[in-house]
């Protein structure tokens, strides 16, 4: 863990005030960022750890815990919300027998909310890892949910 | 969004093709930074990412302010619920923004620029990348630019999911790798930005604007929409009209004409309720209202906001208790924590209209709602905590009988209110015990 963070730590060296750059790519190669790891990037950044976990926390594409192997993330915004998002929350409780904030027993799926996608045309709208689904309705939910 | 869907966002040639960079390369070679600012003033350009401050103004003051080393930030954070026409801009024309940050730039004596877009916008950071690679290659980013010896460079810094982000310091406070909390102003980041030093912030449609108007002119600019408002606006439709999307269309159109004629009316023909304008923290705007010209003035003068160009259009099906419910469950999250009144206010506003949507509402509770908007609006620290309460304000005024509705009569007229509807299942085939069998 030591040498990935060091060489992330290394590649944003040119950056005045890398530390978000290097939590986001901490994440990306570590899939969430457990306290070894910020105690890591707050000592090859010569940054109290107090205010990296700080900065950790306070975003919630940061996650300081450990999540499933897919983040479903759903959009609870007005535009989402009229098009029915919460019936989409309670399909999705229900398919995976998770609330919000949790994770599947099998590690597989970990449920959150987020706040507008930007995709508002096609509300009801989830995000899945990178990928954002829009037009949702219970049976294309399957078929998403089938793809992973 | 001139060239949106006409051109290859990944090739810059189409762009060039287009009369691309052009205005970047007269604005090196032939104007003082000056003259440029007073091109912009003159345009009477307006921020277009909600406050509809003077652009030419704010170049003019970052200009004038002294300091080690300036800097230009593009607000790509568009994370107003209801609002994606930044994302279509960055994904369908990336160099329009690039041109115009390296006008910014030159017009007010920075060398490097910052586009903080939202880590949820993947494709549009995939194409800056590109945008910006392919630029650098052909010499219209980097040193040296049009042999005039001006250089300039442009970073993407992605933020990490936080609305409050949008507001202007707490973008800087990002970048600077720190929880993104929003400052006391004054200092304003025209003298006191980024690392300290004189900043220009403007958002991804305002600078989207310049290198038309460059090349245009000024007066060509001015024959567009308002007198107060010049040039177009970009709008995020959504809802229940039949055709949702974004649509670019001069300053003060009114509101029926682009939910009628653009739009196409309302799903399923039924009953036009409410617009919401300016995304989440923008006004509900009532039938009453739909001859509305929709520019940063007419909208002021009646309490509503413009804002990033949201319009999100609700029929007769949806409540205006459970919208209000939303719109706060939304703030109560958002809220950064840093002042008292955004932080408890939201969250005493969500409970109100909570208990208001359970049936367990007073009369009293309306007052307090009022005191608590009032209370926000004047003493928050940023613009999150003081707009918060615009839908509430809008919609005890224009809906209040619904809000009566809910507590003298415990009833929810829409049914939306799920606490407030009593659900009976009817078994047709009989069976007594039909749920405990399956």
């Amino acid at each position: 863990m030591e040498a990935t963070i060091e060489e992330i730590t290394k590649a944003l060296d040119s950056e005045r005030t890398p530390l978000i750059s290097v939590l986001h790519a901490v994440q990306a190669e570590l899939g969430y960022l457990s306290t070894e790891g910020l105690k890591i990037v707050a000592k090859k950044l010569d940054i109290p750890l107090s205010k990296v976990y700080g900065v950790a926390t306070f975003y919630t594409l940061l996650d300081t815990e450990e999540k499933g192997e897919n983040v479903i993330r759903l959009c609870e915004s007005a535009p989402c919300h009229i098009k029915g998002a919460t019936n989409i929350l309670t399909e999705l409780q229900d398919k995976l027998d998770i609330d919000v904030g949790e994770t599947t027993d099998d590690n597989k799926f970990s449920l959150e909310m987020t706040s507008c996608l930007g995709i508002c045309a096609v509300a009801p709208a989830i995000m899945i890892n990178g990928t954002v689904y829009g037009n949702l309705t219970s049976k294309k939910l399957d078929s998403i949910l089938d793809r992973y | 969004m001139r060239n949106c869907g006409h051109i290859d966002p990944e090739n810059i040639k189409d762009y060039i093709t287009r009369d691309g960079y052009q205005a970047l390369g007269t604005v090196v070679t032939e104007l003082k930074p000056i003259e440029v600012i007073e091109i912009i003033e003159q345009s009477g350009l307006r921020g277009r990412g909600g406050a509809g401050f003077p652009t030419g103004l704010k170049w003019k003051f970052t200009h004038q302010a002294a300091g080690k080393e300036k800097y230009v930030v593009a607000n790509a954070d568009e994370g107003e619920p209801g609002t994606s026409k930044d994302r279509l801009i960055m994904e369908g024309d990336p160099h329009s923004l690039l041109e115009a940050m390296a006008i910014a730039g030159y017009a007010i004596g920075a060398n490097t620029g910052y586009i903080y877009i939202r880590g949820e916008y993947q494709l549009a950071i995939k194409r800056l990348k590109i945008a910006i690679a392919q630029a650098k290659e052909m010499g219209l980013l980097g040193e040296n630019l049009f042999d005039s010896g001006f250089n300039f460079e442009i970073k993407i810094r992605e933020g990490a999911g936080a609305y409050v982000c949008g507001e202007e310091t707490a973008l800087l406070k990002s970048i600077e790798g720190e929880r993104g909390e929003p400052q006391v102003k004054p200092p304003y980041p025209t003298n006191e930005g980024l690392w300290g030093q004189p900043t220009l912030i403007n958002n991804v449609e305002t600078l989207a604007n310049i290198a038309v108007i460059i090349r245009e002119g000024a007066e060509w600019f001015n024959e567009i929409g308002t007198e107060g408002c010049p040039g177009t606006k970009v709008f995020t439709l959504s809802g229940d009209v039949e055709n949702e999307g974004i649509i670019e269309l001069p300053m003060g159109t009114p509101l029926r004409r682009i939910i009628e004629g653009f739009g196409g009316g309302m799903v399923d023909d039924k009953e036009f309720k409410v617009a919401q304008s300016g995304g989440s923290s923008g006004g509900c705007m009532p039938k009453e209202l739909l001859d509305t010209p929709m520019d940063y003035d007419s909208l002021a003068e009646i309490g509503m906001t413009l804002g990033s160009g949201a319009l999100l259009v609700m029929d007769e099906t949806h409540c205006i208790v459970d919208i209000a419910k939303c719109l706060m469950q939304f703030f109560k999250h958002e809220s950064c924590g840093k002042c008292v009144p955004c932080r408890e206010g939201n969250k005493r506003l969500y409970n109100r209209l909570d208990k208001i949507s359970k049936g367990e509402g007073e009369l009293e509770d309306l007052e307090r709602l009022r005191d608590l908007a009032d209370t926000m609006s004047k003493t928050a620290l940023c613009g999150l905590g003081q707009m918060a309460p615009t839908s509430i304000y809008t919609t005890l005024k224009y809906f209040k009988d619904e809000y009566l509705t809910h507590i003298e009569d415990n009833n929810c007229t829409t049914g939306s209110c799920r606490g407030l509807v009593d659900l009976e299942v009817q078994d047709k085939r009989g069976g007594k015990d039909y749920g405990n069998n399956n």
